[in-house]
């Protein structure tokens, strides 16, 4: 046997990668439902001889948050008033968001999912006796008004398993195929040597040969998801890569963002979605289409009490809604477990039986109440099987029948997005719209600056997660962000036909900086006889543990019950610098370990954004998903603002902000 | 759950120029040996267990284990993945069985209209293509 001193993995990186340069006019970052959404919508608007390339860092058939697929689409209008969806997610994020983006999402929205359902995704219809028919069966489309199923107000049914691949189909013949480029990893955004403030390109590399790719462009879209294994994980052995958002995303969009100057919004908000403990399954059928409660370890279906709603009546108006904002649902979950009222459980038993039961009250004979239960079941396995197949094996393998018993349901490890329930991310231009307001001062605290989701960055455009602010879009709101993007991407090459893009460095000294975790490791490894320890480099997993324990104990993690106070913060802060320095001693032997190590650079970054907004706004705005003891209520008085922050490129100093909060809809009634 | 690869089974793609799983997995995580022609998950505990290696795979050779850190041993699901549909067979650790199919796609593989050739109407609205009179939000706040 060999020392095991020498590289792991089947491809083996070199010191000196070939470099290969593109020139194009619009550079398309990502490959997820954002990223497909412009693919689709770019070329409609653009002259003939534009050229347009989109990066992936996977395969675009199943790449992003939906590869697996989805059981559920959650953003879909319908004949709801738009201004309600804008209510809705204003209350489920405490107030804090941006009213404008998130009409303008409402009013594209519903295409997206139209074409969805011509392109071929199954989509559940009610039939004229208000029955279920799988989106296989014969019905009129949305587009000639078919009744979707619906779940709660706004989420619609699918038979979702190739939800992906029938999503990446149309984007890549749209753009061509030769102009989608699957498996390089972009990690940096460059700016214009000349004109201050403006995209210019990217660079990456290929995640199966040496090569680092050089991109100049004149305008970009950067939407790579949110962050993931950034807090550490309850699963911390072979599971946590059972992540419940997707496992490889590493928090790219906000950091290659921010360190082109572009203003971040409301990193401090963070997601912390209560899922069936371990396998993550997903619980919004459950709870709507199933109707399903949760119970506590008494056996008690606690989110009724009376002691619950003089606990919601501290966060008003927000408490008041008839559907609870997820950060308060997991407080009131929290107040149990801490109290030593666990478990929670899903009463899947109790909510499967009663349709049942129902149905034999309506007088339904006992072999159609079996035949109507094999579809039940079905139904609530396909949940599963759509989207978290792993919950299922985790079902199987404890012998678990949702009718039989209950599951535990479990707040999971915090993540960061900003499509989901969650609304971190970048501060971008509403639309060019009169009822979007006009705001005076700089861009970070403006709400329309010309060119609809742009970035404050002039040619950087951000979708998906991506978009600060605005949370409750989903698979198909990011879809429709991303066409959004699209036009406007056109409009803003048309206006700057002119502008010549130049980069600051060379294509060798941007080589040089991402080989530098191969040259590293290179230089050092025949220093011990086994790679992984070392005292001249560190590891990109060991240092992925590193960050995941700093967050945890420091940030306001699960080891916590996600308290934090200012002193706790300090010291997060402290232990990022020191990592953010040693980032720069991570190696790599080979190109997937070279993936990792600047996936784990990403992370960093992004993180200690997340830690400064938190430390930046003193007040608990998010009960549930985090809390700080020094500062313990949610306070509308001084903080029912924006907090907003921009990485100064050439100063390398952070700038942290309050930023008006403007009310678009009415505020009376508020829900 | 990470995916694992049975040795009997697997042909390494023959060594084309795409080896499938290599070409679909999310997380760069199924790797050839070429030596061997075997294909492998170099990092199972980055595995999402999106079982895109599974369902692509032509020689039905990849499966999927339980996280040995929390799943009980002898459970196992795996899929058959058609064209229109996909039948899943769930198997319990008591050895009980369950069959489920549902379908996955409305149309032939490739017949998504990317609707080549349309242009839009004017850059400078808001509309998208296939949109016009977008609304403009009303009950507005004083």
């Amino acid at each position: 046997m060999a020392l095991p001193n020498k590289p792991l993995g089947e491809l083996d990186a070199v010191a000196n990668p070939e470099i290969k340069e593109h020139e194009c006019d619009c550079l398309i970052v990502g490959g997820g439902m954002a990223a497909c959404g412009t693919a689709f919508e770019i070329k409609k608007w653009a002259p003939a001889d534009m050229k347009i390339i989109l990066v992936d860092k996977a395969s675009m058939e199943r790449s992003g948050a939906v590869a697996q697929g989805l059981s559920a689409i959650n953003t879909y209008i319908g004949s709801n008033p738009i201004e309600n969806y804008v209510k809705m997610v204003r209350n489920d994020l405490m107030g804090v968001v941006r009213e404008d983006l998130i009409y303008d999402l409402g009013r594209h929205v519903d295409e997206s999912v139209k074409l969805f359902e011509e392109w071929g995704l199954p989509i559940w219809k009610k039939d004229a006796n208000g029955e279920t028919l799988d989106g296989a069966q014969p019905a009129a489309t949305l587009r000639d008004g078919g009744e979707p199923v619906r779940t709660g107000k706004w989420q619609i049914m699918i038979n979702g398993e190739s939800y992906k691949c029938i999503v990446a189909e149309p984007a890549k013949s749209a753009l061509g195929e030769a102009n989608c480029l699957e498996r390089i990893f972009i990690v940096k955004m460059l700016l214009d040597k000349n004109k201050p403030n403006q995209i210019a390109g990217a660079v990456g590399f290929s995640t199966r040969e040496n090569k680092v790719h050089v991109f100049k462009c004149k305008t970009a879209l950067v939407a790579c998801g949110g962050a993931v294994n950034i807090f550490r994980p309850r699963s911390t052995g072979e599971g946590k890569g059972r992540a419940w958002y997707p496992v490889w995303n590493a928090g790219s969009t906000y950091t290659m963002c921010a360190q082109v100057g572009a203003t971040l919004t409301m990193m401090e908000n963070r997601f912390t979605p209560a899922r069936f403990k371990d396998g993550y399954g997903p619980v919004g059928a459950w709870f709507l289409l199933f109707k399903a409660k949760v119970q506590n370890g008494l056996g008690e279906f606690y989110a009724n009490s009376p002691a619950v709603k003089d606990e919601l009546e501290k966060f008003m108006p927000y408490g008041a809604s008839a559907v609870t904002p997820t950060c308060l649902r997991n407080h009131l979950m929290l107040n149990e477990l801490k109290a030593g009222r666990g478990p929670i459980y899903m009463a899947t038993d109790v909510a499967l039986n009663a349709f049942l039961d129902a149905k034999r009250a309506a007088g339904m004979d006992e072999k159609a109440v079996k035949k109507y239960w094999k579809h039940l079941e079905s139904e609530a396995w396909e949940d599963f099987l759509d989207m978290s197949v792993g919950q299922a094996g985790l079902w199987a393998g404890a012998n678990i029948e949702p009718e039989k018993t209950g599951s535990e349901i479990m707040p999971t490890e915090p993540y960061m997005l900003g499509s989901h329930s969650g609304c971190c991310g970048i501060w971008t231009s509403g639309p060019n719209e009169a009822w979007v307001p006009t705001v005076e001062g700089t861009r970070a605290h403006q709400y329309k600056w010309g060119y609809n989701r742009m970035t404050t960055v002039d040619g950087l455009f951000t979708a998906g997660d991506g978009v600060g602010a605005s949370g409750h879009k989903f698979s198909s709101g990011s879809h429709a962000e991303g066409r959004i993007v699209a036009k406007q991407m056109v409009k803003f090459c048309r206006d700057n036909a002119s502008f010549k893009p130049e980069l600051k460095q060379t294509p060798q000294e941007l080589a040089d900086e991402i080989y530098a975790p191969v040259k590293l490791y290179m230089q050092h490894v025949g220093a011990t006889t086994a790679a992984n320890v070392n005292p001249n480099y560190c590891k990109p997993a060991g240092m992925m543990m590193r960050l995941m324990k700093a967050t945890d104990e420091y940030g306001g993690g699960v080891a916590t019950y996600y308290m934090t106070s200012g002193k706790l913060l300090g010291i997060c802060l402290d232990l990022l610098k020191m990592m953010r320095e040693d980032s720069e001693l991570m190696a790599a032997g080979d190109l997937h370990e070279l993936m990792r190590a600047w996936e784990n650079y990403h992370r960093i970054w992004c993180v200690e954004a997340h830690i400064r907004h938190i430390e930046f706004r003193k007040e608990s705005r998010y009960p549930g998903f985090y809390y700080r003891s020094d500062f313990p209520t949610c306070d509308d008085e001084n903080w029912k603002c924006f907090v907003n922050s921009t990485f100064n490129p050439e100063t390398k100093e952070w700038l942290c902000e309050k930023v008006k909060c403007i009310n678009i809809i009415e505020t009376e009634p508020w829900i | 759950m990470p995916s694992y690869v049975d040795p009997s089974k697997c042909d390494g793609c023959k060594g084309g120029d795409k080896t499938a799983c290599m070409y679909i997995c999310p997380n760069d995580l199924m790797v050839l040996n070429k030596e061997e022609m075997r294909a492998y998950n170099q990092e199972p505990d980055a595995c999402w267990e999106c079982y895109s290696c599974v369902k692509i795979c032509p020689q039905g050779a990849i499966f999927v284990r339980g996280y040995d850190d929390f799943v009980p041993m002898g459970g196992q699901v795996h899929p058959m993945r058609s064209s229109d549909s996909i039948m899943w067979t769930v198997k319990f650790r008591n050895g009980n069985l369950k069959r489920f199919k549902f379908p996955i796609r409305t149309t032939a593989e490739g017949a998504a209209n990317a609707y080549l050739g349309q242009t839009g109407a004017n850059l400078d609205d808001e509309c998208l293509l296939l949109e016009s009179n977008l609304p403009a939000p009303t009950k507005l706040a004083k």
